[in-house]
């Protein structure tokens, strides 16, 4: 018995120091292969839960023909959450969705401003806040007209303010 | 009338079926009593004695065992509610509807269920509350305590995702509103919102998302962590008492 020990620690201390044994190199084996699963199944579960097809509204309104805004008005389109503005300057289109925290905001004709509901947030009809919690004024939105006349906004792509579409 | 009722009652306690289903047996001493407990799936989660002063009303007010209790009736009526309730766009409103108008004591069930709802997350800061101020959250307890803080969120994230069920006014904007808070998250707050609600906009895949989490997901983590949170109070020695302990 004592034998077997003297060889067992005789043949352990022949291999090279900082060589691992056998069993180390299965764990290692076997973490490395733990963590490279986990981190497909990261990736995995991220690319699963993020949709590839969404079936929301396209981000492209028409709101129809130039006669609809007449000069110096405000026309607010809820659902599609648009403002267009018909200022001396030109025409231009306000997102109606608050800076704050999402909330639609409205028109109010008898005040002259847009107000938001759920915050107390305000703006003018330039989209520049003049109370409440909003951090950045309402975003300007890019907005065209095409051959047929028709008004079109595009709600996904938001222009620097003060820039108008001239009629 | 030879018999008495408690001679049929210990006639069956002695049958083979009643001791396959209770191995414990009966007798005087503690080992019988400690044998019930230990031996039943459910009571083993508590500790086979308790101190008579760790059940008084004063120490806990009951607080821990009340929020239990309003889990159980929301698992209940929750499951109930879901027997008529189709989480797809418009139909979620109209099921809601349905439950408040048409269905026989769907009205109940339905407020019930809100109700208690409400009455959890009082307990659960009551509870936490009173855990605090007693100092019952000290070592030996500090891990059970964490526990009882995931627990809190996950009774706040339960009931923020059955906010949205009833998909009205009300629930939209909430969560509109919501999403919008959770984007404020550094680096990755927009993408968080967008696998949270499944899009863009709070819309039909928000409604299935919040659905699965809130019938599915996160009850299962929180009866598993209120198995953890059961156990832990017998690990850790019992309900504190107030005494000063050994750690």
């Amino acid at each position: 018995m004592e034998q077997n020990e003297k060889t067992v620690q005789q043949q352990t201390s022949q291999e090279a120091p900082g060589e691992a044994t056998r069993r180390e190199t299965l764990v290692k084996i076997g973490l490395g292969s733990l963590a490279a699963a986990g981190c497909g199944a990261a990736v995995f579960g991220y690319q699963f839960l993020s949709p590839n097809v969404l079936y929301e509204p396209s981000p492209i309104v028409n709101l129809g023909k130039l006669g609809g805004f007449p000069a110096d008005s405000v026309t607010s389109d809820p659902a599609s959450g648009i403002y267009v503005v018909h200022a001396a300057e030109g025409l231009y289109a306000l997102s109606a969705t608050c800076t704050h925290l999402g909330c639609l905001t409205a028109w109010k004709p008898e005040l002259g401003i847009i107000a938001c509901p759920c915050h107390g947030s305000k703006f003018n009809r330039r989209g520049i806040k003049v109370d409440g919690p909003a951090p950045r004024p309402l975003n300007w939105l890019k907005l065209w007209i095409n051959d047929d006349g028709d008004l079109l906004v595009d709600k996904s792509t938001t222009i620097p303010a003060e820039h108008f579409v001239r009629t | 009338m030879a018999r008495t009722l408690e001679g049929y009652w210990n006639d069956l306690r002695a049958t083979k079926i009643w001791r396959s289903v209770f191995r414990s047996g009966d007798g005087p001493g503690n080992l019988h009593s400690s044998l019930a407990v230990q031996q039943n799936v459910f009571l083993h989660l508590a500790s086979v004695k308790m101190r008579r002063k760790a059940l008084a009303f004063s120490v806990t007010w009951y607080l821990g065992t009340l929020t239990l209790a309003t889990f159980l009736i929301l698992t209940g009526t929750g499951i109930l509610l879901m027997l008529y309730y189709h989480p797809s766009v418009p139909q979620a409103y109209a099921d809601m509807k349905d439950l408040q108008f048409v269905v026989s004591a769907g009205v109940f069930l339905r407020n019930l269920h809100r109700w208690s709802a409400h009455a959890m997350v009082f307990l659960v800061f009551a509870h936490m509350f009173k855990v605090f101020y007693r100092g019952a959250y000290r070592p030996p307890r500090e891990f059970n305590w964490v526990i009882g803080v995931i627990l809190l969120l996950v009774t706040l994230f339960l009931s923020y995702t059955g906010y949205l069920l009833p998909w009205d006014q009300l629930a939209f904007w909430a969560i509109t509103v919501g999403s919008n808070i959770m984007s404020a998250v550094p680096v990755m707050g927009g993408k968080l919102r967008f696998l949270m609600l499944g899009g863009n906009t709070v819309n039909a895949n928000a409604l299935l998302r919040f659905y699965v989490l809130h019938c599915v997901i996160l009850p299962l983590v929180a009866f598993l962590l209120v198995g953890v949170h059961f156990w832990r109070i017998r690990k850790d020695g019992g309900l504190y008492t107030g005494k000063v302990e050994k750690s």
